[in-house]
């Protein structure tokens, strides 16, 4: 028995959203007379952080605290419309819908603020933490609460706003098939070392190192949380996961969890992580998303180091021992690459 | 099918519910009692999302006659403070140790028994502790980190 050592790279460049008769999606932004706001969506926030997300382009562009800004997500029946949490669209296309929609309700709320202070809307800004004052001149202010309860009950208007972002549909050119699917890329490059053992066929990953361009981090930590987990469930596809049977036929194959394998905290792999912005031109403060992307490199990367490794390429995931074992045999034994 | 009656504690609650034969204890905390803090993943040992404690000793709710808890005591995640001011509820938040939710409150309950027997423990008893739970999102890294900080900070058993 040999333990071989191998590592592997592989890079990937990521379109953000897809290309289905047209991606948009929209945003509904109100304040109630406390000067609080409601940011509606349809989009589905199942973990990954899209009320987060929003919540803070929202309180940004309204230049509100971000404890003034609730985002409700609840119901596609009764919120705008969303094409959905998918293909890592989320943070760029209701991303910028919840800009459009603050920038409309931030629009009425500066009115409204300089109407009470006798002042030009153009001439205020705010603060971020709930004061809206003149430029140069701080002392001549009013709270974000103040200015929208005299919107309502003074001026009779409503501090809302609409947002809709679309991708139309790129046709495809019938003469050279091209096409613009998507508005922007994000891109990662990663590598696997990895141990596999040439008489049990098995496979370890030893340490993944990866770098990620995302655009713009919005929030640093989740993004750091996404591609974490969402590597380690590339690592778990590329190695565990599959609902083929392995014997002998489709009948045969996982229905729960004593037959599909899936993975515990001790069969993670150590995973160093640079995340590289560079804002995309026409992302929410130059955000893309890091959505799927997180899982997708490390499957390839992994298939390069067993073949580095071992000499056995594998074109069919997981790689399971018995794969492995298969082509040791088939190659008469193990065929180390050269290290790298 | 017949009923039968059944006392234990819950979270320092007595409890008194009827239950049918070959009830799991996971039905009867969910539909009996209320606490839907114990999750179904599997329903048959598999993932963890329905551990508990029972007499302070992680167990798997689904496979766990219900009948068997009489006179015992049951602590779930709903036990822990609604305001999270648990350490491990404070460490979870700070390591961001959940996305969906769905596999947390296992995971806080196998944390909880492993900082009550081992108020320090290194990282291999803490993945030894969460083996039986799987995760889809997090990749475990955060879950390990946030029971490694509370095991390091002055460790468990305080709470």
């Amino acid at each position: 028995m040999t333990i071989h050592r191998g590592r592997g790279f592989a890079s990937i460049n990521y379109p953000i959203g897809m290309n289905l008769g047209g991606d948009p999606s929209q945003a509904l932004v109100h304040s109630s007379p406390d000067g609080k706001f409601a940011i509606a969506l349809s989009s589905i926030d199942l973990g990954q952080g899209m009320k987060s997300v929003t919540r803070q382009i929202a309180a940004e562009t309204l230049g509100v605290p971000v404890e003034d800004v609730y985002v409700d997500t609840a119901d596609s029946d009764t919120g705008p419309h969303c094409m959905g949490s998918f293909a890592s669209r989320g943070t760029h296309r209701v991303g910028n819908a919840v800009i459009v929609a603050a920038k409309e309700a931030r629009a009425i709320m500066l009115e409204a603020a300089a109407e009470e202070l006798e002042v030009n809307a153009d001439d205020l800004e705010t603060d971020g933490r709930g004061n809206i004052h003149l430029r140069g001149a701080p002392d001549r202010s009013i709270t974000t609460g103040d200015a929208c309860q005299a919107a309502q009950f003074r001026h009779g208007k409503t501090v809302a706003g609409r947002g809709i972002f679309l991708i139309p549909l790129s046709e495809v050119e019938p003469e050279t098939g091209e096409m613009t699917p998507v508005s922007c890329y994000a891109h990662a490059a990663l590598v696997a070392d990895v141990m596999v053992d040439d008489e049990t066929g098995e496979v370890t990953v030893e340490q993944v190192n990866s770098a990620y361009e995302v655009g713009r981090a919005i929030n640093p930590r989740l993004v750091e949380q996404q591609l974490v987990g969402g590597a380690w469930m590339g690592l778990s596809h590329a190695l565990y996961e599959t609902t083929e049977p392995r014997y002998p036929d489709r009948s045969h194959g996982p229905v729960d969890f004593s037959q599909y394998t899936m993975p515990g905290p001790g069969d993670i792999a150590r995973h160093d992580i640079a995340i590289l912005e560079r804002p995309a031109p026409d992302g929410p403060f130059g955000g893309k998303g890091p959505g799927e992307m997180c899982a997708n490199p490390i499957m390839p990367a992994i298939a390069n180091a067993v073949f580095n490794a071992v000499g056995v390429r594998v074109t069919a995931l997981p790689i399971t021992p018995e794969k492995v074992l298969r082509g040791l045999k088939a190659n008469g034994g193990a065929r180390p690459g050269p290290r790298r | 099918m017949a009923q039968k009656p059944l006392q234990f504690r819950l979270n320092g609650a007595e409890k008194a519910v009827f239950v049918e034969d070959g009830a799991n204890l996971l039905d009867v905390l969910r539909r009996s009692v209320g606490d839907l803090t114990a999750k179904r993943g599997c329903a048959q040992g598999g993932c963890g999302a329905c551990t508990v404690l029972i007499d302070g000793v992680p167990g798997l709710s689904c496979l766990t006659l219900a009948e068997t808890v009489e006179g015992r005591s049951v602590a779930t995640a709903g036990g822990l403070p609604g305001d999270g001011s648990h350490p491990l509820q404070e460490a979870f938040m700070a390591h961001f140790a959940a996305q969906c939710g769905f596999c947390t409150p296992g995971m806080l309950m196998a944390a909880t028994a492993l900082l009550e027997s081992t108020p320090h423990p290194d990282r291999d008893q803490v993945v030894h502790a969460l083996s039986g739970n799987i995760c889809r999102c997090t990749g475990y890294e955060p879950i390990i980190a946030a029971v490694l900080e509370v095991a390091g900070e002055g460790g468990g058993g305080r709470s």
